[in-house]
């Protein structure tokens, strides 16, 4: 029982950016009540974006005073500050081509900015959570936001079938991990991540078989949240039939912090029974990267390729798992947060061309973006050779940290299938930069609105990110290192 | 930072003062572009002079990754070639490419940045980095002012590319395991002094790993099908960089680091790479005999000229190494000339097929004759480039192994063959109405261009003691160590100590 009732204001500070983002959606809630309908928003938009900042100064703020809040319920580590940020990040980006999105949707409403904020608020509880019980309550904070924002346009066939698909799989992913708690409970007697791990070390801990079970259910849920194969499936049809800003949110954020929890979960309580879920692991990872680059190469709809493109994306972070090594902890990091920008950038681009009622999102409607509009087409450019991984981007850094994590770990095999993967992954984002550059212009680069402020620093704000990560990772690379000790191994 | 280092960097910030032009100002884009890129060729005159010519930086310190870049006698000539070919492509493209003209010249000078890394860094992950960055400009300039059928080279070029270099990625990690380092002279320290051995099995999958990236790129016979393609629907200015330049980074990485790294596996495997660049020398010469497009006819030769290149390297003596990076020059420079001598054909008669041609010496007397002296640079005629190099490399193949130099030879042979009978169809014979009409003789900015090529021929050819010392002296440094570590008995003549230690500063 903790010993005081109620959290000392050094617990409170620590969840500070929580508190923001909650408060901050309430408010737009309720502002959105008091303002006239039929009337854009914007400036909704705008409280949310001051709470996304302002909670991103909290996150940076507070990482000056780590430690565990709320009976060691919640953690400040710098694991948790960096997803922190890289989650913020990623709302950050999503509202700002959001704006004119929404308006031409006729959809520029308060509760989409809440939303937003309400799912960043429960990543931020994912990512800094030491129990499992919080771990899942942010889970369920951030996929039921991202849930309704799926369905956000009600009138749209394809949105409604998005959000569906999305809340009734996701539910029963959720219900597989809730049963691996449950195990990991009966087992230990505890749902703290630091009270299980000391159980589950002790002589007469409990059984490698029961520990293997609740793994496996654990990795039922968290696969599906990262969307690795075998529970891939859903996400191009989620991907596509979210309206796009949504998409970018669901492919960085929810996505970063799922990896976030699984890294903390099994490199932590299931470090111990390691050399039996490696194998598993190899195989998803493998399976993403295969399944996700091979069946990338024949779509012709670029939300669609871009979801299988992160069903493979999230192959490689799985290998950076599999290596099992702070190393590799690191690489995991590192890559999310360059995957983040750059696939947010490469669906901004897409919200921009789309178009009212999403009218042109095949790869075809990229002609002639090179001449009609250069800049977007070169920043779409720096994203895809992030996404391929040509050096000097963030793309390129992060997926040789991964691989060089691999080789340390002997994962000889899985880093050759991997790199191999990759190249053949060149091929349908070379084919984007093919239609966009070598093409004449079709009729969605004719009807081009120009390039709104907001969604023009979403674009060279990340674009600046990608490269900044792949010329100069330094920085980041050490933070990630310095963090990726967990469990003082 | 030394002066190499600045320099290096000079391309890139070239590259992005263009991007900040207007793009409707096409003459000034033009202009600023050559003048950026003559100043570049002026600055990379220095080198030749210029001491220290090496830094030695930390970039991303976690990993011991470092801007470490140097010149020696075996890049030198390399970098000096791709900052004199770089303003003759933007020469030759002043009529030529009519569009996007600013990503054009941009991409141009990305590619320079990009080759002249390669050929200056001595830290293997910068080098994976500037061997990659080359890849896109690349990719862009065939793809997008190509000609009909350029996607497909284009995406085919990267793709051929890509894939084979991601196996050296992982080889180049591998090996920063075992040395803890990223640094090339400190790997081959630790390898001279035993600090670092690999196994025999180690050291063949490495060394195929890296060769298997640079062999796509030289290219060899068999995986040479994506360079038909790629030259004869890239533009001018993309052909010739290709044939020049770019080729030679394979055959550049084969002698700087395959070699020296893994010498014995190197040797063990020379037998079937030497029969392989001989396969492509006989393959692409009598391929280039029946083409009908004259394009195509110069891109197998190229096949078959940089089969000489790898037999010379394979047959680990020193004049077949003097001969093999001699030949890359000469190949930068004689078929690069051709390249841009059939672009001059096509801005006029549009039109690649021999058959359209004929009789083109009567209303072009000074286009036939450069070509002519282009043709017999090409196939080796004595007093021109290509004959010393083919010559040394003809001795060191018959050193290592005589029935290596007999069927070569034959390439030698067939060269004269299929480039005098193209020249006899092209320029010779009766005159169509239509090559009357479209035909006229050089004007002064094509003269520009050429002019310094031609002098080149001849200079090496005739004076080509101003290049082979320095050559030679890197050479014999990468003979020594690729017999580090090699259980064979070498057969090198024993170097007394201190002529030794001259040899190597002279190299550095």
């Amino acid at each position: 029982m903790p010993a005081n009732l109620f959290p000392a204001p050094v617990e409170i500070f620590r969840f500070l950016p929580e508190i923001i983002l909650a408060l901050a959606g309430t408010l737009i809630m309720v502002l959105e009540a008091l303002t006239a309908d039929r009337q854009p928003k914007n400036a909704l938009g705008h409280v949310s974006l001051a709470a996304l900042f302002a909670a991103l100064v909290a996150a940076a703020a507070v990482h000056g005073s780590p430690g565990p809040a709320f009976s060691s319920m919640l953690v400040v580590d710098g694991f948790a500050t960096f997803f922190r940020v890289v989650v913020i990040a990623v709302g950050i980006l999503t509202v700002f081509p959001s704006y004119r999105y929404l308006s031409r949707e006729g959809a520029n409403t308060g509760e989409y900015y809440a939303l937003v904020l309400f799912s960043v608020a429960g990543q931020g509880v994912m990512v800094t959570a030491n129990e499992l019980i919080m771990i899942f309550i942010g889970l369920e904070i951030s996929s039921i936001a991202t849930y309704v924002l799926a369905g956000l346009l009600r009138d749209d066939a394809r949105a409604n079938e998005s959000a569906l698909k999305y809340f009734l799989l996701g539910s029963f992913a959720t219900a597989f991990l809730l049963y691996g708690i449950a195990f990991i409970y009966g087992a230990t007697g505890t749902t703290n991540l630091t009270a299980i791990r000391e159980t589950v070390l002790r002589a007469d801990g409990p059984s490698p078989l029961l520990l293997g079970l609740a793994a496996a259910l654990m990795l039922v849920g968290f696969g599906f949240k990262i969307s690795s194969a075998p529970f891939q499936m859903w996400a191009p049809d989620v991907y596509q039939g979210a309206p796009t800003p949504v998409s970018a949110f669901m492919s960085a954020g929810p996505k970063a912090a799922a990896f976030a929890i699984f890294l903390r979960v099994f490199v932590t309580i299931f470090e111990p029974i390691g050399d039996r879920w490696e194998p598993v692991i190899w195989v998803f990872a493998l399976a993403s990267m295969t399944i996700g680059n091979f069946a990338a190469l024949t779509q012709s709809n670029v939300k669609r390729m871009l979801a299988y493109s992160s069903i493979a994306h999230a192959g490689y972070v799985l290998v950076a798992l599999c290596a099992r090594s702070d190393i590799g902890t690191a690489a995991a990091m590192f890559y999310l947060a360059a995957y983040a920008l750059m696939n947010v950038g490469a669906f901004a681009v897409v919200a921009y061309i789309c178009g009212k009622g999403e009218k042109y999102v095949s790869i075809d409607d990229l002609a002639g973006l090179g001449s009609r509009r250069p800049a977007v087409a070169a920043a779409l450019t720096i994203f895809m050779c992030s996404l391929i991984g040509v050096p000097l981007t963030g793309g390129f850094f992060g997926k040789f940290y991964i691989f060089k994590a691999a080789l340390e770990s002997k994962l000889i095999w899985l880093t050759v299938l991997g790199l191999l993967n990759s190249a053949v992954a060149a091929y349908y984002y070379l084919r984007i930069l093919v239609v966009m550059y070598m093409r004449e212009p079709g009729e969605a680069a004719e009807n081009l609105e120009p390039l709104p402020a907001g969604l023009r620093t979403a674009l060279f704000t990340s674009a600046a990110g990608v490269l900044l990560l792949g010329i100069f990772p330094s920085r980041i690379l050490e933070f990630a290192v310095q963090s990726a000790k967990l469990f003082g191994r | 930072m030394s002066f190499l280092g600045w320099f290096l960097l000079t391309p890139l910030a070239a590259f992005l003062l263009l991007l900040l032009l207007p793009r409707e100002q096409e003459k000034t884009i033009r202009v600023a572009a050559l003048a950026l890129s003559l100043a570049i060729f002026a600055l990379s005159l220095g080198l030749l002079a210029g001491d220290p010519r090496e830094t030695d930086l930390a970039w991303i310190p976690e990993l011991n990754i470092r801007y470490h870049v140097a010149v020696d006698g075996l890049s030198i000539w390399l970098i000096l070639l791709t900052t004199l070919l770089t303003p003759i492509s933007i020469l030759i493209s002043w009529k030529y490419i009519d569009r996007r003209v600013k990503e054009f010249h941009a991409f141009l000078l990305l590619l320079e940045f990009g080759v002249l890394g390669v050929f200056a860094a001595m830290d293997l992950f910068l080098f994976y980095v500037y061997w990659e960055v080359g890849l896109v400009p690349m990719y862009f300039l065939i793809g997008i002012w190509g000609h009909d059928r350029r996607i497909y080279a284009a995406v085919k070029f990267f793709l051929y590319t890509m894939a084979a270099s991601v196996l050296m990625l992982a080889a180049i990690i591998y090996v920063y395991q075992r040395a803890g380092t990223f640094d090339y002279p400190a790997i081959l320290a630790m390898l001279a002094s035993g600090k670092l051995t690999f196994t025999g099995l180690e050291q063949t999958l490495l060394f195929l790993a890296f060769f298997a990236a640079f062999a796509v790129k030289v290219p060899l016979f068999p995986l040479h099908t994506w360079l038909p393609d790629a030259h004869v629907e890239a533009p001018t200015a993309g052909s010739v960089m290709l044939a020049s330049v770019l080729l030679k980074l394979g055959t550049y990485g084969i002698l700087r680091f395959c070699l020296p790294m893994f010498p014995a596996a190197a040797r063990e495997n020379a037998g079937w790479i030497a029969v392989l660049a001989i396969a492509g020398i006989v393959y692409g010469a009598l391929v280039a005999m029946v083409q009908p497009n004259v394009k195509k006819l110069v891109a197998y030769s190229s096949v078959s000229h940089l089969g000489f290149v790898i037999l010379g390297i394979f047959s680990f003596n020193q004049q077949g190494f003097d001969g093999a990076v001699y030949q890359m020059l000469n190949h930068g420079v004689s078929t690069g000339a051709l390249f841009m001598l059939v672009g001059y054909l096509y801005e006029r008669r549009h039109s690649l097929e021999i058959q359209d041609y004929g009789g083109v010496a009567t209303p072009a007397p000074w286009l036939s004759t450069v070509f002519l002296i282009t043709t017999l640079a090409s196939i080796g005629l004595p007093t021109l480039n290509n004959f010393v190099g083919e010559f040394l490399v003809l001795q060191g193949a018959a050193q290592a192994d005589f029935r290596w130099a007999v069927f070569a030879a034959t390439g030698v042979i067939l060269s004269a063959c299929y480039m005098l009978w193209m020249y006899q169809r092209t320029f010779y014979g009766e005159t169509p109405a239509k090559v009357k009409h479209h035909m006229t003789d050089l004007n002064p900015r094509e003269w520009a261009a050429i002019v310094p090529l031609l002098a080149l021929m001849v200079w090496m050819g005739v004076a080509a003691e101003t290049f082979l010392p320095r050559i030679s002296a890197a050479n014999r440094l990468i003979l020594q160590q690729t017999t580090v570590n090699v259980p064979f008995n070498v057969q090198t003549p024993a170097l007394r100590p201190d002529v030794a230690a001259k040899e190597i500063a002279d190299a550095r």
